[in-house]
């Protein structure tokens, strides 16, 4: 599988001159192979969003590379790289460039100077994407959080990236919103096997990754697949996440002397369990 | 009151004037703020409102809603007429009760001011009933652009103003969010004496400042991850487009400066 | 204080080409000392209702009675502060209406408002820091210094410091991380305990209404569609499901289970710690049966 980012021993600090504040981002190695989706972790101020800015150039780590489809990231290639990597922030409004919906679409391909009649093509096939080619003229404040989301995932799909990253892009949206992002990006997975990044706290949206990557105080404490992170089970606890809700109830019932046959990330497969152990005659 | 009003707000449509091309609207008016100077006779001014009467028929805003929502312009329109009429001591008398004096001139000085004054009101409403805001910056953006040469930032302009544009309702709310807040910890800025109310604004626009940086710090993040690097290199997705309807707007222009020009006295 | 909407509606601007009704006819009487849940999608009128609370908006037909005081349509509304400091209200993302130099004078600004003496305001906001689990030492700072949680925390304070007998809370921990929210939600149900307050979660979270309200009501196109105890809300997915709503997880879990073990457990659980319980008694009775 190709690479399509790597980060190798990245060190960075918002304050370079003080040596007694702690660096924002320590010591922090990872890569991301194409096609896969890594879910970074962590609570509000463990380091996450600042490795997002360090992977698109918006900050310069102070030690260490970043690899780009193994090209080392600098201010010349800063505009080429960020054209293969579509980013999309938390906030819904402050995202929202364009006047209507297929204005905000594209925008990317505007400053990218693709000539107009690819724009047209770009800008329809993407909005179909996400499922948001009938409102093409709908202006910002008309429509829901999802809905302005699924906008900005569409205006970096028009650009055709490597790679999406989604910084807390669902920490804002009500539930239904929060559904509605991650069906799109499910579905873009399974049409187009896009690579995707996302940062969040949001555990439910950490399952459907490949692989985790928890951050704490700037460190990378664990990496792997959602069920082996969820292993750790207080250790995450501790450090201000929570468990998925199957794997609380597992807990709660073996401290309570119900036989299972093992953790479970998910509700169905923990129903299952009970059933054969407990009920099955 | 400012919710009746109409004055610079966007009514979508599909009529013949929404149809137009920004820019043929947008050099329409700006000729006729100098056209309507042409008239000089009861003849000339009849024709202006006839033509401004037609303009807004074609555009299909409802009179009586113009008419409604420019209440505030309208009040001051008359207050000019009445000035006219009792200042303006020329001609023969025409109407005396007590200290009121009314002459001909004055009358006639009245009628022609308020017309002027209405037509063009009418004539800018419909320009801006009839064009969204975006539109109305494209038309200004592509009609500007010689001024490039002159180092005029015109891309920029344009820009700034799609995103003030676009920011308006976010920041009408928002004031009315923190507004709400601070009245809930007992704030009160629509009572008390005038010293008071003043000191009740800091509690507003400190965090509406606050969030506005906020935002804009936001905004230029996300456009530089977009790719934004300036107006240089980049190409238009909303292209505007000049067809016949809008050649024929220019025809009737001349047209009427022509015969505004004829029939002057 | 008992607070009660009879026959509220509302329309935003009224009387233009641009009214848009959001409240029509809402009854809901919510009494003194309860855990009061409001549910509904955006747009569905929660917010609306919630700027009624404290007379922010008036009703445009019906009456509202909060306390001993009534609020009817078309009459004016003189002296709206007893109210407002009697019914505090933690609008959704409550730092952005930090505003003063030091987070103390934040925190005094609303008590003061109401006619509270600094000295006592003061002592007022020594006490709540510590309560909102911040260091004294915030006090002095710059509340545009703080991390985005405190500051909340702080915002929290500021409300909490006019001490009022109702609390309206509009979705207290959005954007928070699990263990922010799980402490914010945990500081007002402390609250509602000890200072027998009436508290009023207006939410989407079916997960928060089940585990903390005592009270459940769904708001839905304007109406007020649903009122009951979140086991007779929560134990009626069909009517939920109408609504466009969904049953907690650990109801929807509950339900599952039942339908593959074929029979029902004890009582609808709105916890985990309950549901688990609940399912050790009938895996008890599974074996004893054998």
């Amino acid at each position: 599988m190709d690479e399509i980012l790597s980060l190798d021993h990245i060190t960075f600090t918002y304050s370079p001159d003080e040596p007694n504040v702690k660096n924002a981002v320590e010591d922090v190695s990872f890569t991301v192979h194409e096609g896969e989706w890594i879910a970074i972790v962590g609570h509000n101020g463990s380091g996450k969003s600042t490795i997002a800015r360090l992977m698109n150039g918006l900050l310069f780590p102070q030690q260490g590379t970043i690899k780009v489809m193994n090209e080392p990231l600098t201010e010349e290639n800063l505009w080429e790289i960020r054209s293969q990597m579509g980013m999309v922030f938390q906030n819904p409004d402050n995202q929202f460039v364009g006047a209507t919906v297929q204005d905000d679409v594209a925008f990317a391909l505007e400053n990218n100077g693709i000539p107009y009649k690819e724009m047209v093509k770009r800008v329809h096939e993407a909005l179909q994407q996400v499922k948001m080619d009938q409102l093409l003229n709908h202006e910002p404040q008309h429509l829901s959080g999802g809905q302005k989301q699924r906008v900005a995932i569409a205006g970096a799909l028009a650009l055709k990236p490597r790679l999406l990253i989604l910084d807390e892009a669902t920490s804002m949206l009500d539930p239904q919103g929060r559904a509605e992002v991650l069906a799109t990006v499910q579905a873009l997975r399974e049409e187009t096997g896009l690579t995707v990044l996302s940062i969040t706290h949001d555990l439910e949206e950490a399952i459907l990754a490949d692989r985790m990557l928890f951050m704490n105080g700037g460190e990378k404490f664990a990496e792997g697949t959602p069920s082996e992170i969820f292993a750790l089970g207080d250790q995450l606890l501790d450090l201000g996440l929570d468990l998925p809700f199957a794997m609380k109830l597992t807990k709660l019932l073996k401290q309570d002397g119900v036989e299972l046959q093992g953790e479970h990330m998910t509700e169905e497969e923990l129903v299952n369990d009970l059933w054969t152990s407990n009920f099955k005659k | 009151m400012m919710e009746k009003m109409i004055f610079g707000r966007f009514m979508p449509g599909d009529s013949f004037v929404h149809k137009l091309d920004p820019r043929s609207k947008l050099l329409f008016v700006f000729a006729f703020i100098f056209i309507v100077f042409f008239a000089n006779n009861p003849v000339t001014y009849a024709g202006l409102l006839v033509f401004a009467l037609l303009v807004i028929f074609v555009s299909r805003i409802k009179l009586y809603f113009l008419i409604n929502g420019l209440k505030p312009v309208i009040i001051l329109m008359v207050f000019t007429f009445l000035l006219h009429i009792f200042f303006t001591k020329e001609g023969n008398p025409i109407f005396e009760w007590k200290f009121i004096h009314v002459y001909e001139e004055g009358l006639r000085q009245g009628i022609f001011i308020s017309i002027r004054f209405l037509v063009l009101v009418f004539m800018t409403s419909i320009l801006t009933l009839t064009t969204s805001p975006i539109s109305i910056t494209d038309g200004l953006e592509v009609l500007l652009n010689p001024f490039k040469k002159l180092k005029l930032p015109v891309h920029e302009l344009a820009l700034m103003m799609s995103i003030s544009l676009r920011f308006i309702p976010t920041l009408m709310d928002e004031t009315d969010k923190i507004m709400k807040a601070q009245m809930a910890r007992g704030s009160d800025i629509s009572t008390g004496p005038i010293k008071e109310r003043v000191k009740a604004v800091v509690p507003l626009l400190v965090p509406l400042f606050v969030s506005a940086f906020k935002r804009a710090e936001d905004l230029a993040t996300a456009m530089e991850v977009r790719g934004y690097r300036g107006g240089e290199g980049r190409t238009r997705y909303r292209q505007l487009k000049w067809d016949g309807k809008d050649t024929l707007a220019m025809i009737l222009l001349v047209a009427m400066t022509a015969l505004l020009i004829t029939l002057r006295s | 204080m008992d607070i009660q909407l009879q026959k509220v509606s509302y329309a935003y601007a009224k009387g233009t080409p641009f009214e848009k009704r959001a409240l029509f006819d809402v009854e809901l009487a919510i009494p003194s000392g309860s855990y009061q849940a409001i549910i509904g999608h955006t747009g569905s009128g929660k917010s609306t209702i919630l700027q009624h609370l404290n007379a922010l908006l008036k009703p445009t037909e019906g009456a509202l009675q909060i306390g001993d005081r009534t609020i009817t349509a078309g009459k004016k509304a003189k002296d709206l502060k007893p109210v407002r400091q009697k019914v505090g209200i933690v609008f959704q993302f409550p730092e952005h209406q930090l505003f003063e130099e030091t987070v103390l004078k934040d925190i005094i600004f609303g008590p003061m408002n109401f006619g509270v003496s600094e000295q006592e305001a003061t002592k007022r906001a020594h006490k709540l820091i510590e309560l909102v689990g911040l260091p004294h030492t915030i006090l002095e700072k710059s509340p545009f210094d703080l991390s985005g949680g405190q500051m909340r925390r702080v915002a929290i304070a500021g409300v909490l410091a006019m001490e009022p007998e109702v609390i309206v809370l509009d979705e207290p921990t959005a954007g928070l991380d699990p263990r922010g929210r799980k402490e914010i939600m945990d500081l007002f149900l402390q609250l509602h305990k000890e200072r027998n307050l009436t508290t009023i979660l207006v939410t989407h979270s079916m997960e928060d209404a089940a585990r903390y309200a005592d009270r459940i009501a769904i708001m839905h196109e304007g109406k007020c569609v649903l009122t009951g105890s979140p086991e007779e809300i929560f134990g009626n997915a069909e009517k939920l499901a109408t609504y466009r709503l969904e049953a907690p997880r650990i109801v929807r879990f509950q339900r599952e289970l039942e339908a593959k073990i074929g029979r029902r457990l004890q009582t609808l659980c709105l916890t985990e710690e309950e549901l688990a319980r609940a399912i050790t008694a009938a895996v008890r009775e599974e074996r004893a049966g054998q």
